[in-house]
């Protein structure tokens, strides 16, 4: 359902009075739920929810060629579908742009970060890697789904163990885990701004999301104590002045800074999960 | 400093820029857009009417880019047609062209933009928005400005203009290069496209945009005279 520009007026004067619909401040998230290991199946899981908003994110590993400009690296793949299961908005179909720019927002945040070792993920120089794939699934859009996908992908990596390998035929030996975790660095948070109106607010509902005018996105991970920015994209169909974008860095990266403690408690915390995944040796 | 550009340019230089209008007689406006060896070609064909009719927005036309590089244009033939990257691209590049179009002269219509990358070697996606906003003026839509982009990096710490492969994918001591391109509306200074790769602190992010803007009024005027060289060409053409 597309929200009338009655309701966008609405949430434009609301914002300028520093008020949501929700009662939250403008830079203020929803609650974060984090769960790990959501489907046996994958290598790893997990299941994010900010808010209404639900992404489930799965990884898959599998063994293949390296690219020829990486010949000892390990790769990865990022792909959204938007099910039509989790909004009106979305259709049955191969994934359009919406999909498609979701996915390249979070495979660059993973990328650049270096959150993912692919050194590490080299078999034979030049022969065999391992492959990392990143399915992710939103189930329930109420806006801010790119954080929500980002934080799920990290989550589901942080998650994920090696499958066994058949040595002889060089080939994974599904349903069958190791208990080698993948190997990861420190993570990356993304942060999503948006501008409505004259606010800018953070983690906005799906009425809120399709007021924005324009919105930018940030992957940032620790470096020395120090915020680095791994990967921006601006979004939305209106242009920002400079000012407003120097505004918009220091927002993200003073949020960032705020945030990204609780976020790694949280995630730490369910690693933990009491449910332990069948692992199953020799 | 510790980088030295292997091509000898300055921090804040460009490669040798190209820009030329009307390069493809057929559609309504067209230019070529060069930063050194990295060539793009624009053609606009429209305002057009917009089929299927269902798609028409009574209140504004619609805008439709196609950004996609040239099988050969590469080192490693790219397979033709779209990909997942050509699409992104092609989805910034229409949010950067809009705001300097005013669409809404021209109700249930639509303008196609087709970009195309004849010979790649980094900032593809800018020199193509370069060529279709001097495309978008030559072929007489009107505009309250023009659309002029650049990728600016750092590389080994210090900031550049207009990286090329080799600058991109630099590496010392396990820094790679942050890649940011950026795109200004000249005359009111705002800023329609921002993309970043790599790991940069606030504080040189902002020195780079700085930067970009600088080098983007630069560029501009090169747009700017390509455009009215076709006016007096066709004016003289008009005089014989």
């Amino acid at each position: 359902m597309e929200i009338a520009d009655l309701t966008k007026k609405r949430i434009i004067e609301y914002l300028d009075e520093k008020k949501r619909f929700d009662k939250r401040k403008l830079l203020e998230y929803r609650n974060i739920k984090i769960r790990f290991g959501i489907s046996k199946q994958a290598e790893g899981s997990a299941s994010v929810r900010i808010g209404k908003t639900e992404v489930v994110a799965g990884v898959k590993l599998d063994i293949a060629e390296p690219y020829t400009d990486s010949p000892d690296k390990g790769s990865m793949m990022v792909t959204t579908e938007l099910l039509p299961l989790a909004s009106e908005k979305f259709e049955a179909g191969p994934p359009r742009i919406n999909a498609i720019e979701l996915s390249r927002i979070v495979d660059r945040g993973i990328r650049e970060s270096g959150f993912i070792d692919f050194k590490k993920l080299c078999i034979k120089k030049g022969e065999k890697i391992w492959m990392v794939f990143i399915d992710i699934y939103p189930l329930n859009d109420d806006g801010n789904l790119i954080d929500t996908s980002f934080l799920a992908a990290v989550s589901a990596l942080r998650d994920a163990f090696f499958p066994k390998m058949d040595e002889k035929k060089e080939k994974v030996e599904y349903g069958k885990l190791t208990e080698k975790k993948l190997p990861l660095k420190e993570m990356p948070f993304m942060l999503t701004i948006h501008k409505i109106g004259k606010s800018i607010i953070l983690d906005p509902i799906t009425e809120e999301e399709e007021s924005s005018e324009a919105r930018v996105s940030f992957a940032i991970s620790p470096e020395k104590k120090e915020a680095i920015i791994n990967a921006i994209q601006k979004g939305g169909e209106k242009e920002l002045t400079k000012k407003e974008v120097f505004e918009i860095i220091d927002v993200a990266i003073g949020e960032w800074k705020r945030i990204y403690p609780t976020i790694v408690e949280k995630i730490t915390e369910a690693e933990k999960r009491p449910e332990e995944k069948i692992i199953q040796s020799g | 400093m510790t980088y030295k550009r292997s091509d000898g340019r300055e921090a804040d230089e460009t490669r040798k820029i190209r820009a030329e209008v009307g390069v493809v007689p057929r559609a309504d406006g067209s230019a070529l857009f060069a930063f050194g060896d990295t060539i793009a070609i624009a053609a606009v064909y429209g305002p057009k009417p917009l089929h299927p009719q269902h798609l028409q927005n009574p209140e504004k036309g619609l805008l439709r880019c196609y950004y996609d590089m040239m099988s050969f244009s590469v080192g490693e033939r790219k397979r033709p047609g779209p990909s997942r990257r050509s699409s992104e691209i092609s989805f910034v590049t229409t949010n950067a062209l809009m705001p300097a179009l005013q669409l809404g002269n021209f109700p249930g219509t639509v303008v196609d933009v087709c970009i195309s990358i004849l010979q790649a070697n980094a900032g593809t996606r800018c020199a193509g928005i370069n060529a279709a906003s001097m495309a978008l003026a030559h072929a007489g839509i009107s505009m309250s400005d023009l659309v002029t982009a650049v990728s600016v990096g750092q590389i080994d710490g210090q900031i550049a203009v207009d990286l090329t492969k080799e600058e991109e994918d630099y590496e010392s001591g396990g820094e790679k290069t942050t890649d940011i391109p950026i795109s200004f509306l000249p005359l009111s200074g705002k800023i329609s496209l921002l993309q970043l790769d790599g790991g940069i602190k606030a504080e040189k992010l902002k020195e780079a945009i700085e930067i970009a803007q600088k080098t983007c009024s630069k560029i501009y005027e090169e747009q700017k005279k390509a455009l009215k060289n076709i006016i007096s060409r066709k004016e003289e053409k008009i005089k014989e």
